[in-house]
């Protein structure tokens, strides 16, 4: 199928990304190219056929529920470009906080 | 005390034991060695002046305390992660330090490391050339003798193929043999690490130090690897049933790497294998499926990138990681997910099938690592579906989560070939003894690229 760059433009705000004019057209015309190919599993017969997540068949791994050490707050905040009163700062989650 | 560089990791550990040199003395020569080529080979992001254990390359998206691991990506360039992964304690718990960390396709997406964020490792046999992709810098650092072993991760050949281009050893062991934990996720189902070596028993080594089950990762719940050390007597193969998929050797296989594999093949013949012809007709379907089903996990697995915790806003995310987002979030999104996402998962049982019945049938299936040999930088990064398509002898042992082994089998065109060794699930144990029989009756190891006396 052919990806228009207004398809492109929805999939980027889904992904969170925010493409440039010259993105946006470079990527319609290469993601058109590369689902053209993949359309080729179409052809392929999957009647009756359960598919595949993970090849271990593990199910529900649990350990016990007891606590452990985790970072401290301090080894937590290291990397973080803004941080106020010892916490993260994110954007609000309502209006425009 | 002769230059200990060329040295394989077991002969460094005798050597070692025999005092022939000290831990300072062996990390001092292979800083020096890095401090001489890396400028022109671009292999390491950053190198550890401290390093005092026996010297690793660690690919730069395995996460080391302390030391900077970016993935080679802007988005995180400055990155140091407050805890080790896992294989990194295991290493540590065996005197290995880690020597630098290594240059890679932006999050392991690629398969030349030419979308480094930070310019592409070049290929030592040939610096016009590129390495393979995505673990490069992990593959030239045990090629070029810049580290005793290296580790990279392997999600379509990310460690088989660069090994194959750049005439090392490359072992992806099977899915959830090696904790992924501290691995920076790409495509969580197919993740694994593994090691790059200078001969397939130190292959095997690393793999028994990296293995076993891990409490911070599901998937890894099974046992340690235990080796059956082939002894030294042991040179034939009577007895192994090697596999030849007739679909690894038709159109698009370069005719020069075609000659050595069949000549490496004949090899194993010669050494007692008998070989079978199998069936993997599922295979031309190998390259669609993948890049559905990784780039959907990479959607998901990138989508933590929010510059709140660590890292930059999602704009320094490079091309190849935008296109795989972009990927992925169409084929995962509501009205295209049966027929993408689904369908593509429904064809991977069909791949792992192929596998299963064929392995009824022989011990191992071989064949070649990649179609051809190094490329020129710069050929394939305007076409994103032509790079894609170099994986396609790599990618069906990934989807069925099988282990594969890549060794150097030759030379065409003055440059390394590599021979993939597939086995069945968690039997590392045939591929490695396969290899190392192969390894011992022929000189490749041997071989090393001459380099250009740098700066």
């Amino acid at each position: 199928m052919r990806l228009t760059t207004d398809q492109v433009q929805k999939v980027a705000k889904l992904g969170s990304l925010t493409l440039t004019i010259d993105e946006e057209q470079k990527f319609s015309e290469q993601l058109s190219k590369i689902l053209g190919y993949i359309e080729e599993l179409n052809a392929v017969n999957t009647d009756s056929v359960e598919p595949t997540f993970n090849v271990t068949d593990n199910v529900n791994v649990l350990r016990e529920d007891i606590d452990r050490p985790g970072l401290s707050q301090e080894e937590a905040l290291l990397s973080a470009s803004v941080k106020k009163d010892n916490f993260f700062v994110s954007k609000g989650v309502f209006k425009n906080e | 005390m002769s230059d200990p560089t060329g040295l394989t990791l077991i002969q460094t550990l005798k050597a070692l034991e025999a005092k022939d040199f000290s831990l300072e003395e062996l990390n001092k020569a292979y800083l020096e060695r890095i401090k001489k080529y890396n400028p022109d080979l671009n292999v390491y992001l950053d190198i550890n002046e401290e390093s005092g254990g026996i010297p690793a390359a660690i690919k730069s998206l395995i996460s080391t305390k302390g030391i900077r691991t970016n993935a080679a990506s802007k988005i995180i360039e400055n990155y140091k992660p407050p805890f080790n992964a896992t294989v990194i304690d295991n290493l540590f718990g065996q005197n290995v330090s880690v020597i630098g960390k290594t240059n890679q396709d932006e999050f392991a997406m690629g398969s030349s490391g030419e979308n480094s964020a930070f310019g592409p490792t070049k290929n030592p046999w040939d610096p016009s050339k590129i390495p393979g992709g995505s673990s490069s810098g992990s593959a030239v650092a045990v090629a070029a003798d810049l580290a005793v072993f290296s580790l990279g991760t392997d999600t379509g050949g990310s460690i088989r193929q660069p090994a194959s281009l750049s005439g090392v050893v490359g072992l992806k062991p099977s899915y959830g043999r090696v904790s992924r934990y501290g691995a920076i996720a790409m495509a969580s189902s197919l993740d694994q690490i593994g090691p790059f070596t200078k001969s397939v028993a130190d292959a095997r080594l690393v793999l028994e130090w990296i293995s076993g089950g891990d409490k911070y990762d599901s998937n890894a719940t099974k046992e340690k690897f235990a080796p059956v050390v082939v002894s030294e007597a042991r040179q034939s193969l009577k007895g192994i049933k090697i596999g030849i998929p007739k679909e690894y050797f038709g159109e698009g296989l370069d005719s020069g790497v075609k000659k050595t594999v069949e000549d490496a093949i004949d090899k194993l013949k010669e050494l007692g294998a008998e070989t079978v012809e199998v069936e993997l007709p599922s295979t031309k379907h190998a390259i669609a499926v993948y890049y559905i089903l990784m780039a959907s996990e990479v959607s998901s697995n990138l989508g933590r990138f929010d510059g709140l915790r660590f890292g930059g806003p999602r704009d320094l995310f490079g091309p190849e990681p935008k296109r795989r987002i972009m990927l992925g979030t169409f084929a995962l999104s509501s009205g295209y997910f049966d027929d993408y996402f689904i369908k593509a998962a429904k064809v991977r049982t069909l791949i792992k099938r192929d596998f299963e019945k064929a392995f009824e049938k022989c011990d191992v299936i071989v064949g070649p690592v990649s179609p051809t040999v190094a490329w020129n930088i710069g050929e394939k990064i305007d076409d994103p579906l032509k790079m894609y398509l170099s994986d396609i002898y790599t990618v069906p042992a990934s989807l069925a989560g099988i282990p594969g082994l890549s060794i150097p089998c030759g030379f065409s065109k003055n440059l390394p070939v590599g021979l993939q060794i597939l086995g069945k699930y968690m039997d590392e144990e045939t591929i490695l003894n396969v290899g190392e029989i192969y390894e011992n009756a022929t000189d490749w190891k041997k071989e090393k690229p001459k380099l250009a006396d740098g700066v």
